[in-house]
């Protein structure tokens, strides 16, 4: 019946005293950052340290990058299992590239400049991403299984193309005017990581896109009412196909950003990257089945796990339990998440 | 006689607000019991302590004369209370066995489910009931009237002296409605009682002996549908005497907007032909299945082109895309308001402005002022009873999501309005409100057609009714000739 749902707004209504809880929900992610911080400065003196910070900083942009990636995705109502093997088969295509292209036919050995590998391993994610959202969005095949199988794919891809070695020769030769590499993540600005500037940069331009761009509404329509959405004119199925592809490229970016911070790419970087991503965005507040979620949760989320992480290393918490932390977290977010908006009302 | 259900001062307030502070109800063996009210009326808070899915704050309830302490619908249940809820919750992929008897399969040795004795169980409730389903078939190749019978069957499996229904026909054309109130007169002629919750006022009078209207959470009234007026009983649940209740405005012209020639749509919807002219209501009316919606779902472009042409305003139109449609002019306002209407996740404002989101950005960019002027701007023009357009929309009432759904295609300033049950699932007051709009958008110079199960409603509104039968036309009737035989003789 329909006035249920008036009943379930007088029940929502604020009363006295919950207000603090209300906000204490809302903000679950910063304020669990806040106490990771101070709980782990409080017992470590070396945690809250400029370059502690910075270190820990440049490890949230890798799983920032794909998480901002996994929120477009799951936004729309689907999931990205792909990006950690496309992290791997990006960052070792870039890494091939730098070693030089040799062309028997004209036997010559080609060395791209940097921004031009950079452009090529950005392409290999989107094509990635492609692959996904086409499988997903025209072939009607489910999320989780085209994206297990393009994970499957390109870790495959990315092993054959190093035959499972590692690439070491990243940072080009002067004389072939291919240097550079290391300014995708390894070096510094003004003594902060660059790598921190292009998550930055990525996070605001996913900001924009989704809360000023009429692309923001299309997905946040089609992740809560596909049909709805259809109905009133979105394309949908373009947008699905848009939100892999641009997941596949943040994947690409932390791919580059992974192996400069390395100066090394290996076909198996980024092993369950994905969970950790997903991990992000559901400790950021968003909803698995699509339709609600922000870059700035997923961002925190991304935060509160590396925070953690690194915080019980420092007090020398051995790095089993970090792994069963990082699972309690996650679990406690999803609890959280399913009071904030399953809780409110009732069902008859 | 003992009343099979008697309850007296039910109150229950959420965090400080009083949903229900008056509830009242006295049903009595072999009789169907109305109950009214509109949205947010306190029927849903009743209903739901009734079942022991929430506790009240004071309150007797007394089921065949004990006082009832239910705590889970479970206990409800074991004393005889089951609902059939509006929107119906089958497992797909199992039998109509199976689905009857969730949760309680019969057990053989070890443990074994005994399928032979569920089916043959199972087989002889339906049979008992004159419900020609076959226990064996499966959920999903049902229709939804069948699906209804089902979870009727399964209530009464219960043992059940007391059946809720909310709202059972939303989803149910006329004859399978008729099929639907036999079975409800079989349980009354064995003494069962029914609460009958609708919004629909020609059923409550066609069905119901007793009436009882609830209004902002208080009982108003009660009685015998016998010794009521329709006129009354809506100014009881609406509180204020009404005018009248289909407000009509607009005069046809003979300027045609759209014109449809052959139209083929799916397989079985064959060669329909008409014209809809400026100013002019045009119902499109048939029982369920006849092809009304597929027409529809063709001319929004929803479905691919399968012959015949279209003409919009003297210009041949292909329609391939709801984008398409909108473009030209179209809107369509579909029948099931939370699947494919609204976003519920999204507030007023996102959901009011998803379908024009082209004029409300520039260069990539939304313009957030356009959105919220906009949004304010089909918030008041509709009336919409809401704080703020930054409200989610799944905390509005039915009628008031029904306007913000309206309000999404006003904005994108229509020139054929498609309306797909317009009413359903919405109260008496927003009903009629939502008939001021039609008639003024056809008066101001628009064009609608509308889908419509509710004879009366057709009746009241159309200026012309195009009647389908099995997926082609079967007759035309002009304002002047309607009557509620010719278009059932016509339909069926």
């Amino acid at each position: 019946m329909s006035d249920r749902t008036t009943d379930a707004t007088a029940q929502a209504a604020p009363k006295q005293g919950l207000n603090l809880l209300h906000l204490l929900l809302e903000g679950r992610a910063f304020f669990a950052l806040i106490a990771i911080i101070a709980i782990f400065s409080f017992l470590s003196p070396n945690y809250l340290t400029a370059s502690n910070a910075l270190t820990m900083t440049s490890q949230v942009a890798i799983f920032g990058l794909l998480a901002i990636g996994m929120l477009l995705v799951i936004l729309s109502g689907g999931i990205d299992l792909s990006v950690g093997s496309t992290l791997a088969l990006c960052g070792v295509f870039a890494g091939w590239l730098m070693q030089g292209v040799e062309l028997q036919s004209l036997g010559v050995i080609l060395y791209l400049p940097v921004w031009a590998v950079v452009v090529c391993a950005l392409a290999m994610g989107a094509f990635v991403g492609a692959v996904n959202g086409i499988l997903v969005a025209f072939l009607k095949v489910p999320a989780f299984v085209a994206t297990l199988g393009t994970l499957y794919m390109a870790r495959g891809a990315a092993l054959l193309m190093t035959n499972g070695l590692t690439f070491n020769r990243l940072s080009g030769d002067p004389s072939l005017g291919n240097t550079g590499f290391e300014w995708l993540g390894f070096n510094r600005l003004w003594g902060v990581p660059i790598s921190i500037f292009v998550l930055a940069a990525t996070a605001l331009a996913a900001h924009l896109l989704l809360t000023r761009a009429p692309f923001g509404r299309w997905l946040y329509s089609t992740g809560g009412n596909a049909r709805a959405a259809e109905l009133s004119g979105v394309p949908v199925r373009s947008v699905q196909v848009w939100v892999y592809v641009l997941s596949g490229i943040c994947a690409a970016i932390a791919g580059l950003v992974l192996s400069s911070q390395l100066t090394s790419a290996g076909p198996t970087a980024g092993t369950t990257y994905e969970l950790t991503a997903i991990a992000a965005v559901v400790v950021g507040g968003a909803s698995l089945m699509g339709g609600r979620g922000t870059i700035r949760g997923t961002l925190l989320g991304a935060f509160v796990i590396v925070y953690l992480g690194a915080g019980l290393v420092i007090i020398g918490v051995s790095s089993y339990w970090q792994t069963v932390f990082t699972g309690a977290v996650i679990v406690l977010a999803v609890m959280l998440n399913s009071i904030q908006y399953g809780g409110k009302g009732f069902k008859l | 006689m003992q009343p099979l259900l008697e309850v007296r001062g039910l109150t229950k307030s959420f965090g400080g607000v009083a949903a229900l502070s008056d509830g009242r109800f006295t049903l009595r063996p072999g009789t169907v019991h109305a109950l009214c009210g509109g949205n947010g009326a306190g029927k849903s808070t009743f209903l739901t302590i009734v079942m022991g899915i929430q506790s009240r704050d004071a309150g007797s309830i007394r089921v065949l004369g004990k006082e009832a302490q239910f705590t889970r619908p479970s206990d409800a249940l074991a004393a005889g209370v089951s609902i059939i809820e509006q929107e119906l919750s089958p497992v797909p992929a199992m039998s109509v066995a199976e689905n009857i008897f969730l949760g309680r399969e019969p057990t053989g040795l070890f443990g074994r489910v005994d399928f032979a004795r569920m089916n043959a169980d199972a087989q002889e409730l339906l049979d008992s009931l004159h419900f020609s389903i076959s226990a064996r078939s499966l959920m999903m190749d049902l229709t939804v009237a069948e699906l209804q019978l089902v979870e009727i069957a399964k209530a009464l499996s219960y043992n059940a002296e007391i059946i809720i229904m909310d709202e059972p026909t939303s989803a149910l054309g006329e004859a399978q409605a008729d099929e639907l109130f036999a079975a409800i007169k079989r349980l009354k002629e064995q003494g069962k009682g029914i609460i009958y919750v609708s919004h629909r006022l020609s059923e409550i009078f066609e069905i119901a002996d007793e009436y009882t209207v609830f209004r902002d959470g208080r009982f108003v009234g009660e009685g015998a549908i016998a010794d009521v007026t329709r006129d009354a009983l809506i100014e009881m649940i609406v509180g204020r005497p009404l005018t009248e209740e289909f407000a009509k405005s607009n005069t046809p012209t003979d300027q045609p907007v759209l014109q449809v020639n052959g139209l083929n749509a799916e397989t079985w919807v064959k060669d329909i032909s008409f014209t809809l002219h400026r100013g002019e209501i045009l119902a499109l009316y048939g029982l369920m299945g006849s092809g009304r919606s597929e027409i529809f779902e063709r001319l929004f472009g929803l479905s691919p082109d399968m012959g015949g042409q279209i003409t919009l305003n003297g210009k041949r139109v292909s329609l391939s895309s709801p984008n398409d449609a909108i473009a030209h002019g179209l809107a369509f306002v579909t029948e099931d308001r939370k699947g494919s209407g609204l976003n519920l996740m999204a507030d007023l404002r996102d959901n009011i402005c998803m379908a024009r989101l082209d004029e409300l950005s520039k260069l990539g960019f939304m313009n957030r002022a356009r959105e919220a002027s906009a949004a304010q701007r089909m918030i008041e023009a509709f009336g919409i009873k809401t704080p703020n357009d930054r409200l989610v929309v799944s905390g509005l009432s039915g009628g008031n999501q029904q306007k913000v759904v309206l309000g999404k295609w006003f904005l994108t300033e229509p020139g054929i309005l498609l309306l797909d049950e317009p009413t359903r699932g919405v109260d008496v007051g927003a009903k009629r409100e939502i008939y001021r709009v039609m008639s003024d958008f056809a008066a101001k110079g628009g064009a609608v057609i509308m889908i419509s199960s509710e004879t009366d409603e057709v009746l009241g509104m159309a200026d012309r009714v195009i009647v389908l039968r099995d997926g082609r036309i079967s007759g035309e009737v002009g304002r002047d000739a309607l009557s509620a035989n010719s278009l059932l003789h016509l339909a069926a």
